[in-house]
């Protein structure tokens, strides 16, 4: 790619940046759910230690997950409300690229802090330093693919209004496989009997996939919805 | 042209030259916003066809038009300054003498003090103004302007009006759907 091709992608993903931390919405809210919900499962289950340092590395991808679903709604629908998804269509780069950045921006804003608070929220669940380890390696290349995915929801319920709803309908099948096989490399990591890199590769592959079919599905979308 | 499975443009073609303006009128409904989209490339045309040409050579129809309609494409959260340079970043593509810098087209809009000022604390009047500047920032050959005039004082519309004129001096091209008089009686006009 040429200066002159990457120039405006990274002024996107400056915007995009910029509109997170000021708004202050996604990124915060969703270290708050995160934080709650985690709190909360103690209380819910008891505070047996073995049970906890079991279910741990689960409890905290199903609320990295919810957490990242929280916030994928306005991903493309305040583009499209203040009029800029039609001049993004303008542009010199291709709509699957805008997606492509749009969803790093999404995910350096909120997927990022989730995976630096999980540590600490791991400690709340008696989670081992290696089980700690593995439940961030593998929320660091799971949640990419997770904001991916979500990004064809964003794209598909663009012209939806509360399409929250609709979207966690159509987003939630298809993060299943990234859960499975995110939650087993976690639990893999502090022992067990199938090795950690197993599981962590295929998680490996299907963010590699992701990557390269979602921009395609999420940019088809709002071709589809701009007319 | 076609809209959700409904006709609702018919047998309609027009041509224009370097430098010429082009007044869309009609009533409301008679499909000005489409035509515009249509020709910003948003909107495939059923049936014909649009083309864009720069000397003998067909251009990109897309990325050489500015395209504004009731929405100002600007986020709130940031300083006008910040949206019109990405902007200005974003849709630019060869540089050109034509496009100007940030303060210079602020001071042809009018807006010169809200430089850094939040796009969400400006009035309705001022936001529009901060639109048309992004027009003025990335020089493109074809303005498709849908009511640009939309909460704009008397002083704001003749300022664009000379802005609009100037564009049309460069050899600028530009569509326009409106019900006002717009202060040039060049324009060739087409009626929805």
């Amino acid at each position: 790619m040429t200066r002159r091709s990457i120039a405006p992608l990274w002024s996107l993903f400056l915007r995009e940046w910029r509109v997170a931390r000021r708004i202050g919405g996604s990124g915060a809210m969703g270290v708050v759910f995160f934080l709650t919900f985690v709190t909360l499962v103690p209380f819910a289950i008891g505070p047996d230690p073995n049970m906890l340092a079991r279910i741990g590395p689960a409890i905290l991808w199903i609320a990295a997950l919810m957490a990242c679903l929280l916030s994928f709604d306005r991903l493309f629908q305040a583009d499209a409300e203040d009029g800029s998804l039609d001049l993004l269509h303008l542009g010199s780069s291709p709509l699957e690229l805008v997606v492509i950045i749009k969803c790093l921006a999404h995910w350096a804003a909120s997927g990022l802090p989730l995976i630096i608070a999980a540590p600490f929220l791991g400690l709340m669940l008696q989670q081992e330093p290696i089980a700690l380890g593995g439940v961030v390696a593998t929320l660091l290349v799971g949640t990419p693919a997770l904001t991916l995915i979500g990004g064809i929801g964003a794209a598909a319920t663009v012209t939806v209004r509360r399409g929250g709803l609709l979207m966690a309908l159509l987003v939630l099948p298809l993060t299943i496989p990234i859960l499975i096989f995110g939650v087993s490399a976690a639990e893999a990591a502090s022992g067990g009997s199938i090795p950690f890199l197993s599981p962590f590769l295929i998680l490996c592959a299907m963010t590699l996939a992701a990557f390269a079919l979602c921009p395609f599905a999420a940019a088809a979308a709002l071709r589809y919805l701009g007319e | 042209m076609q809209r959700a499975g409904r006709r609702i443009i018919d047998n309609i073609g027009f041509m224009l030259a370097e430098g010429e303006a082009l007044v869309v009128s009609g009533r409301n409904g008679a499909g000005k916003s489409t035509l515009l989209r249509a020709l910003a490339g948003l909107l495939p045309p059923s049936k014909g066809a649009i083309s864009l040409t720069s000397g003998a050579s067909e251009v990109e129809l897309a990325q050489n038009t500015h395209y504004l309609a009731h929405a100002d494409g600007m986020k709130l959260a940031l300083s006008v300054e910040e949206n019109l340079n990405f902007w200005a970043n974003y849709l630019v593509g060869a540089p050109d003498p034509r496009s100007l810098s940030i303060p210079q087209a602020l001071s042809i809009v009018g807006l010169t003090h809200a430089l850094r000022a939040p796009f969400g604390a400006l009035s309705a009047g001022q936001k529009r103004r901060a639109a048309l500047a992004r027009l003025l920032v990335v020089y493109r050959p074809l303005w498709l302007l849908d009511e640009p005039m939309t909460a704009l004082d008397q002083a704001s519309r003749a300022r664009f009006a000379q802005a609009m004129r100037a564009y049309g001096a460069q050899g600028g091209l530009i569509v326009v759907a409106t019900h006002e008089p717009l202060g040039f009686n060049t324009a060739q006009e087409l009626v929805l």
